[in-house]
Order: structure tokens, then sequence, then C-alpha cells
């Protein structure tokens, strides 16, 4: 028997093989493949030599996608590091964890193996059930997840952090409105639920305080990571004329990618995107969690703690707290946008310019919030919109 | 598969041939390790750690088993009938679909209980609930996956494809109703259907935090084997799959067989959705996709189509996920390792199956008495 035969494959069995690399493929949901090895694992403030124990405090950190997505996980692992800087501060991070038994067995892990006793499990989806269930068993840990979620009588050591991406969005409207040629604007957006439907409503509402006849066509994809659909989305935006593109989906990166391409405006979300599209990105908002990471690191090294009441279940904020920014501006953005957003930034941080302003009509011409009325941008009113503003070609259903 | 005189090459070769693709494996990912700066034998080490070391660990890696083994069972089965089904997930979804609808129609009275509803659950037993979920589960996966089996019997549609496809249609369905008539609408951020309560949750076994998903995986893989290894039903299911026209020939229903197979391939994959409902997510959302359909096509494959060894596969594939918070928190390794590891030795699994039979140690030696074959039902080829 000749070498050679080993190495015959059978039609069937190529078949076999390449559907069972399909299969693989799509388990492995094409996103782990391009993450670099994670730069900050451990990190000891060096000189300044333990001020508070010698033993450090360890944070654990989930991601439900790649760290470095250019979206959500990414803005999460960016203040991830940053905690990870100050002294006595141990963090440690796994990435692309579904929402199933699996995270439960990540937080199990990390509070178990490498003593974690504050974690950061960063999806919508891990909170209910995973997180609740999980608390329970570990009454001395102490939970943060983004969102609004907790509520009263939901477990003591279980807290929500959130930022407010509204007034982010209307600064970076205003912006595209000052750059746009075409007054033609577009959204790719994934759902219409209200976070969503709080970020295209700025934008535009932003957009339409500076011209006040521009309009904006939205696109929902379905789906929070749909980049085939995204990139679709992106390109009949673009045969539209609409010359300059947002989202609110997963990841960006499709998008800013395609519009760059096709040679439009893209405004960015969740992170600065800015080497993405050197040329056409604008700006964008930017989360900036890591001021949330760290006064809970202050917090809890003053012996304050979830359960003793030291911690707040709830922290939200917006601009005026630093928990957003708007990315570094890109290339295509004029000196003046760049002042008059510096300039609204201020006015809306002192609390003399308001997004939410009435009189606000629906873009089907029935008055939402009347006129005389203003919210601010932690009105629990605001968390029931459910329709799009004025000025928005597209539907919620 | 008694251990005979007669056949020890043949079993000794199924044993030797994966355990060594494996090993194999284990040494092309060694030297991508040494290549990353790590030590392969210090990461092997926390590989079997968190995967197998403790009674902890191996908790870990059978909790995330347990979902695969019955997912692999959709595709093992029809393979059995030369049928290449790949629609594990949608069938999973279905399930899920399926197993929630009836949860909340019995417990409530309604998909969309009224707020008095929700305050006036019906008394029933969970053991009743449970038992009803988990066949309303069967059914709905079960007739997902038998309609691509009909396709392929009464219309010649590939089966593949027509399972593949359904995939899509299933999550779009999911969506739709979690978004439209399944609502709860207290779940805004993310369309959910109502929660089943907490009374009607599948448990733990007992002592362990692994749920009773485990044990319907282990009992459905056991059946699976007797069905197709040791009755007369999986015999006419082989003969089918081994020559079809032979099989018309002598008379076996091949429709019929297609279609109930399918269906039996079908409810395996449909009650673990309804186990992710029951004991994981308590509702359903768009965190019943994850993807362990098509990871149980890998076990089905790796496994080669036995039901039985799709056990020690799924297990194993338990493991290698496990074991993937180690690489990352310890070794600080990226995320998409343990996917390259696991990519690693299903693709050396399967090229090792085109070894079968070319190894001389493996060969029978032909019996030196001219034995007269034992008499047996044969089939006229």
């Amino acid at each position: 028997m000749s070498t050679r035969r080993y190495l015959y494959i059978p039609r069937r069995q190529v078949i076999r093989g390449l559907l069972a690399t399909t299969a693989f493929g799509v388990t492995s949901k094409l996103w782990g493949c391009a993450s670099a090895p994670s730069e900050t694992q451990t990190s000891t403030g060096g000189d300044q030599a333990s001020p508070v124990s010698d033993k450090p405090l360890v944070m654990g950190f989930i991601y439900v996608g790649a760290k470095d997505d250019y979206g959500w996980n990414q803005a999460q692992a960016t203040g991830a590091v940053e905690v990870s800087k100050l002294p006595g501060i141990k963090i440690v991070e796994q990435a692309s964890v579904p929402e199933t038994k699996e995270v439960q067995e990540v937080m199990r892990n990390m509070i178990e193996q490498d003593g974690a006793t504050v974690l950061f499990p960063t999806s919508f989806g891990y909170f209910d059930p995973h997180i609740l269930e999980i608390a329970k068993d570990y009454p001395e840990v102490q939970f943060f997840h983004a969102g609004t979620l907790w509520k009263e009588g939901l477990p003591n050591n279980v807290g929500s952090y959130f930022a407010l991406v509204d007034e982010g969005q209307y600064l970076a409207g205003r912006i595209a409105a000052m750059t746009s040629k075409s007054g033609k604007l577009g959204f790719v957006a994934a759902k219409p639920i209200n976070p969503v439907l709080r970020n295209i409503n700025p934008f535009i509402m932003g957009a339409r305080s500076v011209k006040p006849d521009i309009k904006m066509q939205v696109i929902f994809t379905g789906d929070w990571s749909m980049p085939v659909k995204e990139a679709e989305a992106t390109n009949s935006l673009a045969d539209q004329g609409v010359d300059v593109i947002t989202m609110h989906v997963d990841s960006p990166k499709v998008v800013i990618e395609t519009a760059e391409k096709r040679g439009i405006y893209s405004s960015g979300f969740h992170a600065a995107q800015n080497d993405l599209a050197p040329k056409g990105y604008l700006t964008g908002t930017a989360y900036k969690w890591g001021t949330i990471f760290k006064s809970y690191v202050d917090l809890i090294r003053s012996g304050k703690t979830l359960m003793n009441g030291g911690i707040p279940h709830q922290v939200i904020g917006g601009l005026k707290e630093d928990y957003i920014d708007l990315a570094p501006f890109g290339a295509a953005v004029s000196e003046a946008a760049k002042k008059d957003a510096i300039d609204t930034k201020a006015k809306i941080i002192d609390g003399s310019a308001m997004v939410y302003k009435g009189a606000i009509e629906d873009n089907a011409g029935a008055v939402k919030i009347p006129e005389g009325t203003a919210y601010k941008v932690t009105a629990p009113e605001l968390t029931k919109i459910d329709w799009l503003v004025e000025g928005v070609i597209g539907k919620t259903s | 598969m008694a251990l005979s005189r007669s056949n020890w090459r043949s079993t000794a070769e199924s044993i030797a041939i994966p355990v060594g693709a494996i090993f194999f494996a284990m040494v092309l990912f060694g030297i991508f390790c040494l290549f990353a700066g790590k030590n392969p034998f210090a990461i092997y080490g926390a590989i079997y750690n968190s995967a197998f070391g403790s009674w902890r660990s191996f908790q870990g890696t059978l909790l995330r088993a347990a979902p695969l083994m019955l997912t692999s069972l959709c595709t093992a089965l029809p393979a059995r009938l030369g049928l290449m089904i790949i629609g594990n997930e949608g069938a999973l979804v279905l399930g899920g679909i399926g197993s929630v609808i009836a949860g909340l129609l019995m417990v409530y009275g309604s998909v969309l209980p009224t707020p008095e509803q929700l305050q006036a659950p019906s008394g029933l037993p969970p053991i009743v609930v449970l038992i009803g979920m988990a066949l309303a589960g069967m059914v709905a996966g079960g007739v997902w996956i038998a309609i691509s089996g009909a396709l392929r019997h009464y219309r010649a549609v590939n089966e593949t494809i027509s399972s593949l496809l359904m995939n899509y249609i299933a999550i779009a369905f999911l969506n739709h109703l979690v978004e439209g008539p399944l609502k709860d609408p207290s779940s805004l951020n993310k369309p959910s259907s109502f929660p089943m309560p907490e009374t009607y949750k599948l448990g733990n076994i007992v002592a362990t935090r692994i749920h009773y998903g485990l044990i319907f995986g282990l009992v459905a893989c056991v059946i699976a084997y007797f069905l197709m290894q040791h009755t007369t039903f999986g015999f006419a299911a082989r003969t089918a799959g081994g020559n079809v026209k032979a099989a018309r020939i002598a008379g076996l229903p091949v429709g019929k067989l297609t279609i109930i197979v399918c269906f039996l391939a079908g409810a395996c994959a449909g009650l673990a959705g309804m186990v992710e409902i029951a004991a994981v997510q308590g509702q359903a959302n768009a965190s019943l996709v994850a993807n362990y359909g098509y990871a149980g096509i890998l076990v089905a494959f790796v496994a080669r189509y036995n039901p039985l060894a799709a056990i020690l596969v799924a297990v194993l594939l338990g493991g290698i996920v496990a074991s993937g918070g180690a690489l990352q928190r310890t070794f600080s390794m990226p995320d998409a390792t343990v996917l390259l590891f696991q990519g690693i030795v299903f693709l050396v699994v399967l090229y090792s199956e085109s070894l079968y039979g070319r190894f001389q140690l493996f060969k029978e030696k032909p019996p030196a008495p001219a034995a007269p074959p034992a008499a047996s039902t044969t089939v006229p080829v």
C-alpha cells in the first residue's frame, strides 16, 4: 500500500468536511476571529504601593462578543482597561460569552477560581435570568449590569448602571446636518425598541435644529448583528442620495466601512471608530464607562457596597455626568461645526439647552410632547417613547 | 458491538483512530501555542483542570454537553437513512416556541395573560406542565424536520438545503412571535414572551448545578442507539440508508421511514429547545438561538452518527468549551483560541475517517477454516 492512498479523500468525505467546516464557522459566529490578545490582564500600580490593602480588588468583566468589535463590547472593554490601571485593582476578562448557562458558569468561575468580588457582566441579555440566578448564590459578590433593569425586590447585591446617549446623538445630528450636502440622512437600526428610538429621534432632532427641512430614512435590520443586511441597507441608503449615515447595531464596523467605500459620511456609535473611515467619519456618541467603573471603585474602597446601601442600585447619566462624550472629530467636520458642537455641549451641560423640549411631533403628525413641556434625559416618561419623531422616514412596525 | 474474537480488530480500529486523531490535533494545537509563546503542557493542564479536573468543573462540562447530545441526534438519526439534515437550530427554536406556548397555555390559559390571569396561575402540578411542554416542544421540532423529510421524499428537494434554510425561517419566526403575538409588553428592550413562573422550572439534578436536560440527553441517545441498532425499524432505516433502491425492492416503506426518522430527529432537537426554555431561559427570546444546533451537527459528524458516541463527543466538546475561560483568563489568550482548538480537533477527526480500513494492523485476518456466514436476514442487492 503506497502512502499516496492515505491522502485519498472520497467525494463524500469532501462534502461532509465542507459541511462541517461551514457548521463550525457558523458556530463560531464569526466574531472571535479578529480579536487581538488582551494587552491588559493584571496591573498593579507600581510605585504607589497598594494604598488600601495587599489583596487586590478583583473585578471580572464579561462580554458577549469580541473586545475589539468597534461597538458595545469595545466600549465596555475600554472602560475596563482604564480601571485596570488603578493601583490595587486586578481585572479578569472573558469575551464571546453567549447568553446561556455559559455566562452563569463564567461568573461562577470568576468568583470561585479568580476570587472576583465585583462582576460586570456587560451584555443586556445577561441580566434575566443569569445574573439574578448567580447573585442569589453569592450574596457577598456585587454584580453591576449595564441597563436600567434593577428594581426593588431583586437581589440586593445587583445594581444597574447606564449612560443615556440622547444628548450625544443630538450633537452628532447637528454635525451631520452641517456636513450633509444632499439634506438626506440615513440610519441603520437593529430593532424599533425604546433605546434605539432614543438614538434615532435625538439624532434627527439635532439635525433639524440646524436645518429644519432635513429628512432621515431609517432602516431596521431586525437584529443586533446582521452584517450582510447592514451593508445592504447602507448601500441602498447611499443609492437614494443619503450622504450621512449613522447606526444603532451591535458593531457599527460594517456600516461605517461600507459608507466609506461609497464615499459618504458616517457618524458612529458606542465607541470611537475614527480609524475605520479616515475620510468620512464625522463623530458619534462614545460611551465613557470608565467614569462609572472608577466611581464604583472609589465607593467600594471607602467600604461602601450595594448591600449596605452605600452604592445606589441605579446609576444613570449623560453628558453632564461624563458618562458619554463625542468621539474625536473626523477630518470632514468643519471648524464651524466643531465650534458649534462644543458650544451646544456646554449649553446642554449647564441646562440651557435641552433635547426633549416641546412641541415635538411624531412622524405621523401627532403631538407627543406638547408645547411648554420639557424633559431631562433621565425623565422616566422618556422610557415610554415608542414613536419616530417628525422628519424620520420609516415606521416602528 | 459485543467484543468477540472475530471483530476485535475493527473495534480496536474504531477506538484507535479517533483517539489517535485527537492526539494528533493536540500536537498541532500545541505547536500553535508554542508560536504564541505559551507552554503547551501548561495549557493542556489548564484545559484538563477546567474541563475534567474536579467534580465541580466536570459539572460545568456536563452542563454544556447536555443540549449538544440532543441536538446531535437531529443530524445523527437521519444520517443513518442517508439524509444529511442540518436543521438542528431551527428545530431547537421551534421546540422552544412550542414548549413556551404550551407552558403558558397550561399555566395561565393564554399566551398573553392579562394581569388577573397572571395573579391566578392554574394549580397544575409542575410535572404535568413540564411533560406537556416537553411533548409540545418535541412535536413542534419533529414536525419542522419532518417537513424537510417530506419535501425530500415527495418532491425530491435536497434535504440539506431545505433544512438549512428552514433554520433561518425558524429564527425569523421566533423574532416575529416575541416581537408581536407572544410579546410580553414589559419586555421592552429585549422582546420576549411572558416568563414561566419559577415553580415550573426544570430543576437541577440533586446536589449538582446540572439541570435535568442532561438526563434527557443521555436517555435520548441510548434510546436512539437501540432504536437504530437493535430493532427492525432501525434495521429497515439503515437498509434504506445503505441502498434505497434495494430497500424499495425489498418492500420497505421508504417514505414512511424517512418522515418518521426525520420527525424523531426533530423531536430530539425540539426537546433541547424545551430544556433551554424550562431549565435556563424561562421565556422565549433571541437568547434561544445560541448555536447549540450547529454545534450538534459537529458532534454528530465526529461521532460518525453513532448516538452513543455522540454522548462522548458532546462531553468532549463541552469540556473544550468549558476550558475556553481558563485560556482567556489565566493565559490571556484571545477568545478565539478555544475555537481554533475546537476547529483543529474536529477537522482532524473528520479527516481521520478516511483512514478506516487503511491500516494492515486492523485488517481482519481471513478466517482459517472458511466459516459459513452467520445466517441472518439478507437483503437482495
